[in-house]
């Protein structure tokens, strides 16, 4: 990056400068000895060319929309269109749910986004005796293809992209999707969105559980190989950090088990479905978090991008460009909130939108300053959309791509970053990839390590948690308005349940569900058996209680 | 040479996966000195209350965060009242609003911890709160 | 005291659980119970698993217990994890792999903490067993902590001892001709799908007939390997584990057929015997010791080399013994 003269003038400075800060912190010594990223990365006082002299313009930087894609797949920017500003939305029925969509497509909202209640979660109906005191509390509860309607109602499938946060009943979910749209005379080449679809991220760490990591595998791959020959348009997996940071991840830790979880993906599809990696890659998605620590998340975001491509290109061989794009979501930092004095929120989720954009994301959620303590009120996440429409329109910052490049701490903490997160997937490697690493309790217990840690740096007052261990207020009263799910909401879809179990033709739907259970026992794609069975009104939690059938069920083994 | 030794129980009732906390909790009990069984995640009050039994614990800990508190928290309470284990003290912990503390504590609730406890002060109140049974 | 195991032997499952409390905390009078309690008990069939961490003794178990409860059998556990030498804490963490019987009527489960015992099982595994006999548990499964080949405590105490194995391990059998070799009524290759099982299964067969004439309690018994399948492929994995419920019943049969059984339960009974004596005598005096301060004057001597510690034992043993034993 420098010559040789610049850099024995920079030493000979440095050296003066060092000699400075001595003489001045033996008379004022700092506030602490070691400064450290939220994640405890221990950061330098000052960064110069000799941190980044080993880079290489060409190979390590270039230009966006040029390898390696440090700083962008796209080469314009954020000038031709602003990333999508996507609210994470759901609560209640389907059609509460369906009204609040409406509300936000009106404020500007240019995506819409899912969140599921933890019964359609975690594959179980309404009516099953496990789902007592849940229905719509987190999310919309969707049973039959009934509930999916009235939650679409109205909305242009071939014209809005839809997100759905669904993991182990993924393929059911997504059967109603399309099972819709033919309905609604839209072909499946013409509607997009995303699926979320990452089961290994829920082993290590969000625990939505239901059948073992193998088969688990394997009904995801049958949505890649689905999603590639007749839902071209569909991200079929979003490849999730986001869960993995909020169980208590560091940043490098959520960077490495993502990306790593990414190319177990890409490798089951090509063993087990022979895909060439071209004909699906271009379609994988990710999500990340993005959590406090300002210089530390862009680095994190910028690495991600690196290393996916030159992952994509060296080890699996893929020739398309749009293979090596990293395509993703981000989600500000749920944890970094506080139920304490809870409007410093909007400030956290501000700053953290804001390294999010630096950190050149496709596609953002801004959490609401009240979701720390209940579902969103429409006042809260008006003003978390207004923060990524200021962030686009008054700030600036969108005026320049990547403007962080070339800073010398910027880019040895990205080059840091991308460091440690290779030595992680390489030890994956060596355990026989991800599943057998996850079998062995290896990223569940870095997580649990590295969160019980920071709990103790909190408790010690080593890390910083405003109104939470500094600044607090004694006897504080909270008082922002609390959105409440009415708990008749569970009486009243329990009814539409039944309604819809009274009205279809229960032989045709045990039909529907055998054909699926013997597809999974021959090891075929599943898809088409699950849109013949949502269509003739199988219930969410009755396919996956197929899966739990041929496949076995997979209960928290508890590595902590 | 008698000893009684703390025992806990910590469980994850109801369907939410968020168990961050309650891993750090294992953790932070058992280097306080306590032993502790923690039941993973997706439990039923009736599994949790039948677990608090079979292993003679002192207290149990309850981690809930999908807002189904107000169901789940009260349900292990009244299962233990109904089997005559009442002794067994029943905490709970999360983002629990402050107008469901007080029918929490009437349903048998005994402490509800928020967010910002830190783990000495949970450690504190056991160690102030809980004598090993006699 | 006495109260309590009259409310076991009527099988009060709270009552149970709080006698086996008080096993592990050592009260006085516990004894009491038991003594309540003991013409009742010596009717389940104890089965040890032990095996190195990893190994999947929990998973075992919790299937095992299922392949049981087909049959109608009633299942008692006892699940052993080691305390934390520095707190004095313990993650009992074997139960979470048994959760699903956590409601079953028919399955009792306890985890104790070893509590500085050695030998990889707690003090109270034995008095424990004792309970879930007489509980009127079918089958009663003690799972060891799993260190190493230091774990033969369990012979003491199990008519049936399970060894489990998993491939990749290391230098695994190498460790077992040392310890575990000796106690194995049964070997299971654990994790079978994995790189590795094939050779292990060959060298286990091996070592297992090199060692037929083994001097063991169960002379005559021709050692079994089994292979059982990942949990992840759950069909076969339960079908692999009721192959070994089978085997682990026809080594009781066994046992009881070739009058082997009486051997064990003698050599169960010295065991227990040991210990209660231990408890009776040498305990109150260590107590003592330590509460007077003795202890502390006689390592203070001792490391000055004023005394060395078999003449110190000598005095003591003087001091409280009316038959001293002859020099």
């Amino acid at each position: 990056m420098f010559t040789q003269e610049l850099l024995d003038k920079s030493s000979l400075m440095r050296k003066k400068w060092e000699d400075e800060v001595k003489k001045i912190i033996a008379k004022n010594a700092d506030m602490k000895d070691r400064w450290s990223t939220v994640s405890d990365l221990e950061i330098k006082r000052i960064y110069g060319p000799e941190d980044i002299k080993d880079m290489d313009f060409e190979k390590d930087i270039a230009y966006p929309g040029q390898f390696p894609y440090l700083r962008g797949n796209q080469a314009t920017g954020y000038r031709g269109k602003f990333w999508t500003f996507r609210m994470f939305a759901g609560m209640g029925t389907a059609v509460v749910t369906n009204e609040r969509w409406h509300y936000l497509l009106s404020t500007g909202q240019t995506g819409l986004s899912t969140a599921f209640d933890f019964p359609t979660l975690m594959g179980y109906d309404t009516d099953s005796p496990k789902a007592k005191g849940e229905c719509g509390k987190c999310g919309v509860a969707i049973d039959t293809i009934d509930d999916f309607r009235d939650l679409i109602k109205g909305i242009p499938l071939d014209k809005i992209t839809t997100s759905m946060t669904i993991n182990p009943p993924a393929t059911a979910l997504w059967a109603m999707y399309c099972a819709s749209a033919q309905e609604q005379g839209i072909p499946l080449t013409k509607i997009g969105g995303t699926i979320q679809n990452d089961m290994l991220k829920e082993f290590i760490a969000q625990k939505t559980l239901m059948c073992p990591p193998e088969p688990s595998v394997k009904l995801i791959s049958d949505t890649v190989e689905f999603g590639t020959k007749y839902v071209p348009r569909w991200n079929t997996i979003s490849i999730s950090g986001y869960h993995i940071r909020e169980a208590g991840a560091t940043a490098v830790q959520e960077l490495a088990f993502t990306l790593r979880d990414g190319m177990e993906y890409v490798e089951d599809a090509i063993r087990r479905k022979g895909l060439h990696v071209d004909e699906f890659a271009p379609r994988l998605s990710f999500f990340f978090n993005s959590h406090i620590d300002f210089f530390e998340e862009i680095a994190k975001l910028r690495a991600a991008r690196r290393i996916w491509a030159k992952g994509m290109r060296e080890r699996y061989n893929s020739q398309d460009p749009r293979s090596w794009w990293m395509r993703f979501h981000t989600q500000t930092a749920g944890c970094s909130l506080t139920a304490q004095q809870p409007y410093n929120n909007v400030v956290r989720t501000a700053t953290e939108a804001l390294a999010a954009v630096l950190g050149g994301t496709q596609s953002l959620h801004t959490n609401s300053l009240d979701e720390v303590l209940c579902l969103p009120s429409d006042h809260a996440v008006q003003i978390a959309l207004r923060t990524q429409q200021l962030i686009a329109e008054e700030t600036g910052v969108v005026n320049t791509i990547d403007p962080l490049a070339g800073s010398y701490f910027v880019e040895a903490l990205t080059n840091e970053m991308e460091e440690k997160a290779w030595e992680y997937i390489h030890k994956i490697d060596e355990m026989g990839g991800m599943v057998a690493a996850i079998e062995k309790g290896f990223p569940q217990m870095e997580i649990s390590d590295a969160a019980y840690k920071f709990q103790k740096q909190i408790d010690a007052g080593e890390k910083i948690m405003i109104g939470v261990n500094k600044y607090n207020i004694e006897d504080e009263i909270v008082d922002i308005p609390i959105v409440e799910i009415d708990d008749s909401i569970e009486a009243t879809q329990l009814e539409r349940l039944a309604a819809t179990k009274r009205k279809r033709d229960g032989r045709k739907v045990a039909e529907c569900l055998k054909d699926l259970g013997e597809a999974c026992k021959k090891g075929e794609n599943v898809m088409p058996f699950c849109i013949e069975a949502v269509k003739n009104y199988a219930t969410v939690q009755e396919i996956c209680d197929v899966y739990r059938e041929v496949y076995g069920e997979y209960r928290d083994p508890g590595i902590y | 040479m008698a000893q009684r030794r703390i025992r806990i129980l910590l469980a994850k009732p109801g369907l939410d996966g968020h168990d961050r906390g309650a891993r750090v909790l294992a953790r932070s009990f058992r280097d306080a000195g306590f032993e502790v069984i923690y039941t993973g995640c997706h439990q039923t009050p009736e599994q949790i209350a039948a677990t608090a039994i079979q292993e003679d614990v002192d207290m149990v800990g309850l981690s809930c965060l999908s807002g189904a508190h107000n169901y789940l928290y009260p349900a292990v309470a009244r299962l233990l009242q109904a089997e005559g284990a009442d002794e067994i003290v029943v905490v709970g912990g999360g983002i629990i609003p402050d107008k469901d503390i007080p029918p929490l504590k009437a349903a048998g609730l005994k402490e509800i911890f928020l967010p910002g406890a830190t783990l000495d002060s949970i450690n504190d109140w056991i160690r102030a709160n809980i004598t090993p049974k006699e | 005291m006495k109260d309590l195991g009259q409310r076991v032997l009527a099988g009060d499952v709270r009552a149970a659980s709080r006698l086996i409390r008080n096993l592990e905390d050592q009260i006085t009078d516990t004894y009491i119970a038991i003594q309540e309690i003991f013409k009742e008990t010596g009717k389940s069939h104890v089965i040890g698993i032990t095996g190195a961490p990893g190994a999947g003794k929990s998973t075992l178990t919790d299937e095992l217990i299922q392949a049981y409860r087909s049959q109608g059998m009633t299942v008692g556990v006892l699940a052993v994890d080691p305390t934390s030498p520095f707190t004095g804490g313990a993650l009992l963490g074997d139960r979470i792999r048994m959760l699903r019987h956590a409601e079953d009527k028919g399955v009792f489960v306890r985890s104790l903490a070893t509590r500085g015992a050695m030998g990889g099982i707690s003090k109270a595994v034995g008095e424990g067993i004792h309970v879930m006999d007489v509980l009127g548990k079918d089958r009663i499964i003690v799972e060891t902590v799993g260190v190493g080949q230091q774990e033969v405590e369990i012979i003491n105490h199990a008519h049936t001892v399970i060894v489990v194995l998993v491939p990749g391990m290391g230098d695994e059998i190498q460790a077992l001709k040392a310890g575990l070799m000796e106690i194995a009524d049964i070997f299971v290759i654990n994790k079978a799908d994995r790189e590795g099982a094939g050779k292990l299964y060959k060298e286990t067969m091996n070592m297992v007939q090199m060692s037929r004439d083994r001097a063991g309690v169960s002379k005559g018994w021709q050692i079994p390997v089994l292979l059982v399948e990942s949990v992840l492929e759950p069909h076969k994995f339960a079908e692999s584990v009721e192959k070994l419920r089978d085997k682990i019943d026809e080594h009781y049969q066994f046992l009881v057929d070739h009058d082997l059984i009486s051997e064990r339960m003698r050599r169960k009974t010295a065991a227990e015997i040991q210990e209660a004596l231990w408890g009776a005598i040498l305990a109150p005096i260590m107590e003592k010791l330590e509460s007077s301060g003795e202890m502390k004057r006689m390592i203070d001597r001792t490391l000055l080399k004023e005394i060395d510690p078999y003449s110190l034992a000598d005095e003591i043993a003087c001091r409280y013994l009316k038959e001293k034993p002859a020099k």
